[in-house]
């Protein structure tokens, strides 16, 4: 926290807290201009940071290009869902069960893919993260292909989720927790390795680091966090589907983090913010002759990211100035 | 007699129907300097693939300090105190020479899975870092990244990471490759310091740097061990002469 602290005396610090300020505040905002809509935007935002912090662990500060991390929002949302099908509602059986089941799916899915290398890995990612999309579109108790309609889990005495401001204040909070975690684990000895590997697996290992193991260890952290946001994405729409987890979810979550700054804190927050607020303003300002060319407002997107690749390889953060210390 | 350091007794690798290894046993006593040269294609850096365990024998074994480590992986050899500095150099290109050095001070200091502790205010690992970049004089360039220092610095620096985790034995791949005269002269040197204190097994092209600092030198032809011995048995051998020396060293040198 004192890091953090210490960075608002830079410009990108200063960028930092008034992006912090304003999501601390958005239900006030929201509600003084009586724009709900805003606010079920902004809870998502929110929790797509959170994944894409989480995916930033492996992808970014690890070089790892996990195409299956949206599995993870099927994983921790599933369990929700399948837990309140069964009338159990509470939060506290739910939440603990749907991020042990994240660990577990990412520890087996790392053990295996974590064994090979580049488009092998991207490829290993993507056919585990597709067989659990076929299973739950499987899922005829649970809705099949058509999703779960559930209730939001209960923490009862605690916080009423259906609240839609407490809901999304849980949510900043639990953002904030994350990026405070990544903040420490970026330069922890952990972290290091992480790095390390990233720069030169081959020496690493020379130098007497079981790399694998590492690896494996921060691919399972990332899927722990991804499934918090999948448990909190279940809430928010009070709807689980096989869509939360299909591939091209993996890959706007891959986009976010190159489009915010590979390996930077803050990168995968600035790249949610600008997918979404990108996302929700080309579908209607293309929507304007009513044809229906909203669908189509990553034709826009694209060649956006494009020149963001060839000219801004640092992403967003990149574009924020030079990074103190 | 000494017990060797490290031995490997018929080590045998075959690449289809290639042998690269031909039943090849060496030993590294503590504390000499023991090099191994051969033409291009004997066989020199599949024989060190196999004692860092990047690749595995066929055939025969590798002893390193008591113990069979044939089957080893590389980074539980490393912890026995086998390093190694690569023949094309291998830093961390993204991390300051100080980090570089930390990070190997870190590999021998417990397990790594701490996740909150800044390490770059962990003196444990910095303290022994900054002595290990004094003493190969990179000092002074300890806040620089890896990827800005010189080729003959990387080496140095490689040296540095090498020796971070107090090793029993140090297996340098050609570590004069691509330096000017001056900043050979200047590792000869550190190496030379370093004589009796590490046991060494150099695999050089240089013939110069070889004579002035091996005790032992072995011959690699063909994957075979032709001949093994001190500098001056080495030189007088009419086999090492005619399968590799030439006159070059055989002359004055």
């Amino acid at each position: 926290m004192a890091a953090l602290l210490a960075s608002l005396r830079t410009p990108r610090g200063l960028i930092v807290a008034l992006i912090l300020l304003v999501f601390a505040i958005l239900p006030l905002l929201t509600q003084a201009f009586d724009q709900r809509y805003l606010l079920s935007i902004g809870t998502r935002i929110v929790i797509w940071s959170i994944a894409a912090v989480s995916l930033n662990m492996i992808l970014g500060y690890g070089g790892l290009v996990s195409f299956g991390h949206a599995v993870f929002f099927g994983i921790g949302g599933y369990a929700v869902g399948i837990l309140a099908a069964n009338g159990l509602q509470s939060g506290w059986l739910q939440w603990p069960v749907a991020i042990a089941a994240s660990v577990l799916w990412a520890a087996l899915v790392g053990a295996l893919s974590l064994r090979t290398r580049g488009v092998y890995f991207i490829m290993i990612t993507l056919a585990f993260a597709q067989l659990v999309y076929y299973v739950s579109a499987g899922l005829e108790a649970y809705g099949a292909d058509d999703g779960l309609n559930i209730s939001r889990s209960r923490f009862d005495g605690l916080i009423d989720l259906r609240d839609k401001a407490s809901f999304y204040w849980l949510c900043f909070v639990l953002l904030l927790g994350t990026l405070w975690f990544c903040s420490r684990f970026a330069n922890s000895r952990f972290g290091f390795v992480i790095r390390g590997a990233k720069s030169n697996d081959l020496r690493m290992t020379a130098l007497g680091f079981p790399v694998f193991r590492y690896r494996l260890a921060a691919f399972t952290l990332s899927g722990a966090f991804g499934g918090l946001a999948g448990i909190l994405l279940a809430n928010e729409g009070a709807y689980v589907s096989p869509a939360m987890m299909s591939w091209v979810k993996s890959g706007d979550l891959i986009v976010i983090v190159v489009l915010g700054g590979m390996g930077t804190l803050f990168g995968p927050l600035y790249g949610t913010i600008a997918f979404f607020v990108l996302e929700e303003s080309l579908k209607p300002l293309l929507d304007l002759g009513h044809k229906g060319w909203g669908e189509y407002w990553q034709i826009v997107f694209g060649p956006m990211l494009v020149l963001i690749a060839l000219y801004a390889r640092g992403g967003i953060d990149s574009l924020l100035g030079r990074r103190h210390g | 007699m000494v017990e060797p350091l490290l031995r490997t007794d018929r080590l045998i690798k075959r690449f289809g129907g290639l042998v690269a290894t031909d039943t090849v046993s060496i030993d590294v006593r503590p504390g000499e300097i023991h090099a191994l040269i051969g033409p291009n294609g004997a066989g020199k850096t599949t024989l060190v693939g196999q004692l860092t365990g990047n690749l595995a024998p066929d055939a025969g074994t590798i002893h390193f300090a008591g113990r069979d480590v044939t089957r080893l992986p590389t980074h539980a050899r490393v912890r026995l105190g086998l390093a190694r500095s690569f023949q094309i150099t291998s830093v961390l290109r993204e991390f300051t020479a100080l980090e570089n050095v930390a990070l190997a001070v870190q590999a021998h200091a417990g397990h790594s899975f701490h996740f909150l502790a800044d390490v770059r205010r962990d003196e444990t690992l910095r303290a022994p870092a900054r002595q290990g970049l004094e003493a190969v004089g990179l000092g002074a360039r300890a806040d620089t990244l890896a990827s800005v220092l010189s080729h003959g610095e990387q080496r140095q620096l490689e040296i540095a990471m090498a020796l971070a985790g107090d090793p029993k034995l140090l297996l340098l791949d050609e570590p004069m490759a691509g330096m000017g005269v001056e900043e050979s002269q200047r590792m000869i040197g550190f190496l030379q310091a370093l004589k009796g204190r590490r046991a060494m097994l150099l695999i050089e092209h240089d013939m110069d740097a070889v004579f002035q600092l091996a005790d032992r030198i072995t011959v690699l032809v063909y994957g075979r061990a032709i001949a093994s011995g001190t500098p001056d048995e080495i030189r007088a051998n009419a086999e090492v002469r005619q399968a590799y020396l030439g006159d070059e060293a055989a002359g004055p040198a």
